[in-house]
């Protein structure tokens, strides 16, 4: 039996097609997850992203803590509300998950990580505390959602009192704010503007009302990966997990190596930069028909296995089947996928596939 | 599951077989599309190509995933729906009409006696 996030009688009442996802019973779709998916690139579209885990990291060593803990560094973290984007690797450099942290004030960090990893990062938060003064505490009393597309921000914005739609539309990107009952966060995982929201469980049927009167569309998780597939995100235990460091998953750029930092997974990375790097994390085109899926492999003219697609689907904005791969280093341009035993060209192409509402430049021929 | 049509055959893969003389046309269920979401690519058989039922013959991908289509009965495929190739999506749109899939002839018509009626497959699938 899944555990039902506040919004489960909402997604009952709109016809959803529920699925288990990480123990939690939420909607895979709500008919067409293309639609879903064109309605977040071209207007707004909402996210029931209750399974996610929120956590507070208080108390006088927070800042520390996270410096240690995470391979970004959270001294970017320096005006109130503002968001960073980080992994948090093991001691060989492995990524346990990743996970935005959002800066409150001095004493209280705010941390959201992944559903499907919640025992082990808990787990893991919880044993690197030792002597900090500091505590780690789960939010289960929060909804979650996230409400994405070119429209999201002034529909979110319409429901509110003008003093509090002033304030949720001044957020600069990657940045958050206590707006009376609402924590709201301009971030997303679309590739679309918008605002992942937080509020009291038992608010929830009221704001997801509200945003319904708005013509803000109820998408599913479907929808939510080929969104987040063709914005270049990543997706943790498909495309990155314990056995991938951040340089072969393309997030070389969330680490944060300039000073001396010592976080932990720091000396692991080091030493595979000194050994040299074998993999790197590409975005993947297939020109021809057919579908890219996980797990297919990839090859030279030769035959010779150079890879394998982590994620992948048909992209709704491209129409054209895109994937995320990690391949050797020295691969460029194109290769060749193996669908049920035919060579297939693809080509490797620099990510993002798609963003705001249009495909990327150099992304189609 | 309340419009499965009754002049069909259903497998258990959620195939249907509409039989005309000795000329089957082969398609996926309503139900079949609705699990499978927006169907995006559909890999057909060639004409010519013969099957044993049970064997995989074609595959129907949606964004979701790849589903294997299976001959529910002997024959030579003697044409396939050309709509399809460009057109995936009408298979959710009409599953059981425009949304077929191919046509064989069969090796013995009397093998779809051996497939379920409507009734069955309403009854096998109302437990989802």
């Amino acid at each position: 039996m899944s555990r039902k996030t506040p919004f489960y009688q909402a997604h009952i009442d709109a016809a959803a097609r529920m699925v288990d996802f990480g123990g939690w019973g939420l909607p895979i779709n709500y008919g067409s997850q293309i639609d879903e998916h064109h309605t977040v690139r071209n207007a707004a579209g909402m996210f029931d992203v209750s399974h996610m885990t929120v956590v507070e990291i208080k108390g006088k060593d927070a800042r520390v803590f996270l410096s240690k803990l995470l391979a970004n560094d959270i001294a970017k973290l320096q005006e109130p509300g503002k968001a960073l984007y980080s992994c948090m690797l093991n001691s060989e450099g492995g990524i346990i998950d990743d996970l935005i942290t959002y800066y409150l004030t001095e004493t209280h960090f705010r941390m959201v990580v992944n559903a499907a990893t919640h025992d082990k990062d808990m787990a893991w938060l919880e044993k690197q505390v030792g002597g900090y003064e500091v505590t780690v505490n789960e939010r289960k009393d929060l909804a979650m959602l996230a409400v994405q597309g070119p429209d999201a921000r002034q529909k979110t914005a319409n429901i509110l009192n003008a003093e509090d739609a002033e304030s949720a539309l001044a957020l600069s990107v990657f940045q958050a704010a206590q707006i009376g009952d609402l924590f709201i966060a301009r971030t997303g995982y679309t590739g679309e503007d918008g605002f992942e929201i937080m509020l009291p469980a038992d608010a929830a049927i009221v704001l997801w009302n509200k945003l319904l009167n708005e013509q803000v569309k109820p998408c599913g998780l479907g929808a939510r990966d080929t969104l987040r597939l063709e914005a270049g995100m990543n997706l943790y235990g498909q495309d990155m997990d314990e056995t991938t460091s951040p340089y072969v998953s393309a997030l070389a750029w969330t680490v944060a190596l300039k000073n001396e930092r010592e976080f932990i997974g720091r000396s692991a990375l080091l030493a595979q930069k000194e050994a040299g790097l074998k993999q790197k994390l590409v975005g993947l085109v297939l020109e021809g028909r057919g579908v890219l899926r996980p797990y297919q492999n990839l090859v030279n003219e030769a035959g010779a296995i150079v890879g394998e697609t982590t994620s992948g689907s048909f992209s709704p904005t491209l129409e054209k089947a895109i994937a995320m791969a990690r391949v050797d280093r020295d691969i460029v341009d194109h290769c060749l996928v193996d669908i049920r035993g035919r060579k297939l060209p693809v080509r490797l192409v620099k990510m993002p596939f798609a963003r705001k509402g249009r495909v990327c430049d150099g992304i189609l021929d | 599951m309340n419009d499965v049509p009754g002049d069909m055959f259903y497998t258990e893969s959620h195939e249907w077989v509409k039989m005309d003389d000795e000329i089957a046309t082969i398609g996926i269920s309503d139900h079949a599309q609705g699990q499978l979401g927006d169907v995006v690519f559909v890999e057909l058989p060639e004409v010519g190509d013969a099957f044993t039922a049970g064997d995989p013959c074609a595959v129907v991908e949606s964004v979701k995933a790849a589903s294997d289509i299976y001959a529910p009965i002997s024959g030579e495929v003697v044409e396939v729906n050309e709509l399809l190739e460009n057109a995936p999506e009408t298979i959710n749109d009409d599953a059981y009409g425009e949304g077929w899939l191919f046509r064989i002839k069969a090796d013995d018509p009397s093998e779809v006696d051996g497939l379920m009626s409507a009734e069955s497959y309403v009854e096998v699938n109302s437990e989802d």
